[in-house]
């Protein structure tokens, strides 16, 4: 497969994508507005993790090496991370982890789609139960950002806040490399135009229930396809390496 | 030992029956039968293969299934192995009307059939839709949903405005 690399490569940002969002949603456990939203949380991380396990042991497949899925998730550097910034951000307030959410759930909602009838058919089994949870991961997140935006003064001034400094980072979930264009040219994943078209109708329906305007972006913020990340995500893998850096090889 | 029953033909009908006996860790009055997770069970070069489906794909059990399942074959005799079905997606339309039943007489509201599969990811998403489901104590369908997650990742929170008792509902996937 002359492509190989190139699909290693997407299905590990992918992967790495799920990892962090999902663990950002697991430190809501115990700390949750509502027991709830303790239990909705947590119960969608398991979904993200599960969605990264199947697609790390795919890489893991594909690579043929002796690398597993649990090396790829917990023992690589900082910099070998390839998630987009916007799910390593902080949780900060329920606000913004609602308004993350939603954007990057209404991103993988069509990316999913695309998959599920794009060339490959482990990454299209693998969609075919994502895309399942991500629809009522779009629903959750959609409805509190409904109900917050159109809530009360406080949560409206706290979702205008999350929106106006989320919004610069929503970019990077369209960026394509080299390896991410031999992938869309070979119809494994969608092209950007079509995933950028079918979400921003998304969060334009969504805000317009909301009273929320979409924001002009100046300045788009991008790095982490490339492994830089922000200095948030190093706290973050250091909670969630601590151990099998400490105990290698421990299984529970 | 293992050798002794290689020797003889294998009993698939008495295989499947042990593989399908199985009960579901979460849900013990629940068969993976019932749950519609176990797809098949047949023979490959004189090993029994049992397909199973996860339900979510971070289900915590699903490896806790496949080892009961791996278990319950060996017990019985059979050499055996599980093998993990990605796709087609499992869905609650393929939890049995026995299992229909199960889930209600223990108090949990069945996932309404035939919506598993309705959900149009190319639409636009739809906020708070309200779906009718009727309290496993009363039968009354004036009830409301707490919320969408639960105790385990399969149920959703409900409450009764007739009877006032609280259920969990198994929710459409």
């Amino acid at each position: 497969m002359v492509y190989k690399r190139a699909l290693i490569e997407t299905v590990v940002q992918l992967a790495d994508d799920h990892l962090i969002l999902g663990h950002r949603l697991s430190q809501w456990c115990g700390h949750a507005p509502m027991l709830e939203e303790d239990l909705s949380m947590p119960n969608m991380a398991l979904d993200l993790v599960g969605q990264a396990r199947n697609l790390y042991s795919y890489a893991a497949e594909l690579e043929g090496e002796d690398r597993s899925e649990d090396d790829l998730a917990y023992l690589r550097t900082d910099r070998e991370y390839r998630n987009c910034l916007l799910v390593e951000r902080p949780n900060t307030d329920f606000a913004y982890t609602m308004v993350r959410q939603l954007y990057f759930t209404a991103f993988m909602r069509p990316f999913w789609q695309g998959v599920l009838t794009g060339s490959d058919t482990t990454l299209a089994g693998i969609a075919g139960k994502a895309i399942k949870e991500t629809g009522y991961h779009l629903r959750h997140s959609g409805e509190w950002v409904v109900r917050l935006g159109d809530g009360t003064e406080e949560s409206s001034r706290r979702m205008k806040d999350a929106v106006s400094t989320l919004h610069p980072y929503t970019d990077e979930l369209f960026s394509v490399d080299a390896g991410r264009q031999q992938c869309i040219e070979q119809g494994i994943v969608p092209g950007p135009e079509q995933l950028r078209a079918a979400w921003c109708s998304t969060i334009k329906s969504v805000f317009s229930q909301a009273l929320l305007e979409v924001p002009e972006v100046e300045y788009p913020l991008c790095g982490g396809r490339d492994g830089r990340h922000t200095e948030d995500f190093g706290y973050l893998l250091a909670d969630l390496q601590y151990l099998q850096r400490t105990y290698p090889g421990a299984q529970w | 030992m293992v050798n002794a029953v290689a020797k003889q033909p294998i009993d698939l009908a008495r295989a499947a029956a042990v593989a399908a006996s199985v009960p579901d860790p979460e849900l013990p009055f629940m068969t993976v039968s019932d749950l519609g997770i176990l797809r098949d069970v047949f023979i490959e070069n004189d090993i029994v293969v049992a397909q199973v489906s996860p339900t979510y794909s971070g289900c915590p059990a699903v490896v806790v299934i496949e080892q009961s399942i791996l278990a319950a074959l060996t017990e019985a005799g059979f050499n055996s192995r599980v093998q993990r079905m990605m796709s087609p997606a499992w869905t609650t339309d393929w939890i049995t009307t026995e299992g229909r039943k199960k889930l209600r007489a223990n108090g949990i509201a069945a996932p309404a059939a035939g919506r598993g599969t309705d959900n149009n990811p190319a639409s636009e998403p739809i906020l708070f839709s309200r779906i009718t489901v009727s309290c496993p104590q009363c039968d009354s369908d004036n009830t409301h949903k707490v919320s969408e997650f639960g105790s385990t990742p399969c149920k959703a929170q409900y409450r009764c405005d007739s009877c006032g008792e609280p259920f969990d509902y198994f929710k459409c996937l």
